[in-house]
């Protein structure tokens, strides 16, 4: 009994992982931009695919594909911010969120021409037997996504706390007119943070491909996923993502063992819902603050 | 209704009515009976955005309640299509009203994201509990009216148009009411409305309302034309075409939803030679048109065509 909830645990904890890597690169851009990037799933996709590219395709070693994965990535949210989202700089912001639709759509379709729609795998990070913890068995891979999540997180909060650039994205996300007068180049804030969700999106693709696979159009359910996770935790607060990534991983993994693996996917949904009607400000954020916001 | 409309009603009336002596063979015709389907859906949230300033990224929910409340009713239950129609649409409005009290209290991304969770819901029950599950179920009866069976493609085709030209004419007289006017206040400015004394409340629950109606209704067409259904039609992709449709379109007039349904339900049939390109292209097609043609294609011609006229003449 208690082996099987543990099962289900790790395996939430694992889906859980990536929500939280999708829900903090949204966070990353809404913060900066006030926009919701719907293209945040595809950047999950293009890290999977691109890893299997470089290792499997081009046979390179293991970190050299990955750096180049995840620079790949950043440069493809770069080319996003530059081309997309700079050009519409004062539009509608619904105009802006149809946009990033829009390039993920685009993204899907280079993707698919590139990798048709198969799903891809490659060999997990370290090979070897998995562990069993009182019955129940985490395969190796799992220990490294919620690991590198983990590095992801601590890296971000290193880099929002303590490096200028970090300072003066997070004083972009208080107040843009603010950050322009004391002379932060607003501009580049904007790209640094597609560049940087782009590039967290495609790390939690790479360690996540050697368990679940990856295909071109896993994009928009993982985005939705991801952007409960930001919702749940209060859009725009990092530790909350991580919080309701995990929080949504876990329960849908239980609703999925416990209950039906149909109802898996209305799980998130619904909590959303909920915390929307309820607490818009998410379980972590402040209602004061959700008040100030234009959206 | 203004001359600009009633030109605009008499070209599309017109263009209707010749497409079947144009076109050979029933493809073009069937592409034209999705255009008019997604046309009505796509004049609901016009009205929804475009005079109301709400956003719904949930439309794919009540276009599958409408879908499958229909078939089921008339298959199951042997409901006359017309009746089952005008129930499914009962239902959607019920569903939306469920949705509508605690989302309105929501503005921008908050609404879109609590519509899409709505649509998303809808979509897994209909994978759940729906006749046939994922793989959906057929033999759904054609509409009949007044003891003539739609049946073939271009009935189909006249009727669905008839309706679209129908719903045109009934929202353009609410846009033109004092409902109309008022739902532009609130997109205007919500604090001033209220201090002007409308009940916005009750106000953007009518245009859920009706925009949710004129969805089921499409999604019913659908079902009674098509006569199989499976809920992959019903899912956040097509929320998001209808968005489409009508940011391409132009959000402020109603024209602007329906020349967004047309471009959008064509470029994929026209895209199909590019074989594997062809999500390429159409990702590419959206996005440079919407860098390029922020207001909407409508919203442009007309700007364009009063320039034209140097001045006052045509108004939307």
């Amino acid at each position: 009994m208690f082996t099987v909830f543990l099962q289900f645990l790790f395996s939430g904890l694992t889906v859980g992982a990536v929500y939280a890597l999708v829900g903090m690169g949204f966070n990353i851009i809404y913060n900066s931009t006030s926009i919701i990037n719907m293209a945040q799933g595809e950047f999950v996709v293009i890290g999977g695919l691109l890893m299997w590219f470089f290792t499997e395709s081009v046979k390179l070693p293991f970190f050299l594909a990955a750096g180049l994965t995840i620079l790949s990535a950043g440069l493809v949210g770069l080319l996003m911010e530059r081309l997309t989202i700079r050009p519409l700089k004062s539009a509608d912001l619904l105009l802006m969120i149809m946009v990033t639709i829009a390039v993920s759509i685009l993204m899907r379709g280079v993707l698919m021409f590139k990798f048709g729609k198969d799903p891809y795998t490659y060999a997990p990070f370290t090979e070897g037997e998995p562990f069993t913890v009182a019955g129940a068995v985490i395969q190796q891979q799992t220990l490294w996504v919620i690991g590198v999540t983990a590095c992801c997180i601590v890296m971000l909060y290193i880099f929002f706390n303590k490096t200028m650039m970090g300072k003066a994205m997070r004083a972009c996300a208080v107040d843009t007119t603010a950050a322009k007068l004391v002379g932060i180049n607003v501009s580049r804030v904007v790209m640094i943070s597609f560049v940087l969700s782009a590039m967290v999106g495609a790390i939690g693709g790479i360690a996540i491909t050697p368990i679940s696979l990856m295909e071109y159009d896993k994009g928009p359910m993982l985005a939705v996923k991801g952007f409960c996770a930001a919702i749940m935790g209060g859009l725009g607060r990092g530790r909350g993502a991580v919080i309701g990534g995990f929080a949504i991983g876990i329960l849908e993994s239980m609703t999925a063992g416990y209950l039906h693996s149909g109802m898996k996917d209305a799980v998130a949904l619904v909590i959303m819902l909920a915390i929307l009607f309820f607490r818009p400000a998410g379980l972590f954020g402040s209602v004061a603050m959700s008040r100030l916001r234009k959206f | 209704m203004g001359r600009g409309n009633f030109m605009a009603l008499a070209l599309m009336l017109l263009g209707v009515a010749g497409m079947p002596f144009l076109t050979s063979g029933s493809y073009a015709l069937t592409v034209g009976i999705f255009a008019g389907i997604n046309a009505l859906v796509a004049i609901g949230l016009c009205i929804l955005m475009g005079s109301a300033g709400q956003v719904s990224l949930g439309q794919a929910g009540f276009y599958g309640i409408g879908a499958y409340v229909s078939s089921v009713l008339s298959i199951k239950f042997g409901l006359p299509v017309a009746l089952s129609m005008i129930a499914a649409m009962a239902v959607a409005s019920f569903a939306a009203v469920l949705l509508a009290v605690p989302a309105l209290r929501l503005k921008g991304h908050y609404l879109a994201v609590a519509t899409l969770g709505f649509g998303e819901i809808i979509n897994v029950l209909l994978n759940e509990w729906g006749p046939g599950g994922p793989s959906g179920f057929g033999d759904i009866p054609h509409l009949t009216l007044f003891g003539y069976t739609l049946s073939s493609t271009t009935a189909n085709f006249y009727f669905i148009w008839i309706c679209v030209a129908a719903v045109i004419i009934f929202s353009l007289n609410i846009l033109n009411s004092r409902t109309g006017r008022s739902l532009r206040a609130i997109h205007g400015s919500e604090t001033a409305s209220i201090a002007m004394g409308l009940d916005i409340v009750a106000l953007k629950m009518k245009v859920f309302i009706l925009s949710a109606v004129y969805a089921s209704f499409a999604g019913a067409l659908y079902a009674h034309y098509v006569t199989f259904i499976s809920p992959s039609s019903f899912n956040l992709f097509y929320s998001v075409l209808a968005l489409m449709m009508v940011v391409l379109g132009g959000i402020t007039n109603v024209w602007g939803g329906v020349a967004g349904a047309i471009i959008i339900t064509i470029l994929p049939e026209l895209l199909r030679k590019f074989e594997e390109f062809d999500v390429l292209v159409y990702g590419l097609i959206l996005t440079l048109s919407l860098l390029f043609l922020r207001k909407g294609i409508v919203p442009l011609l007309i700007e364009k065509a009063v320039r034209l006229k140097g001045g006052s003449g045509a108004r939307a």
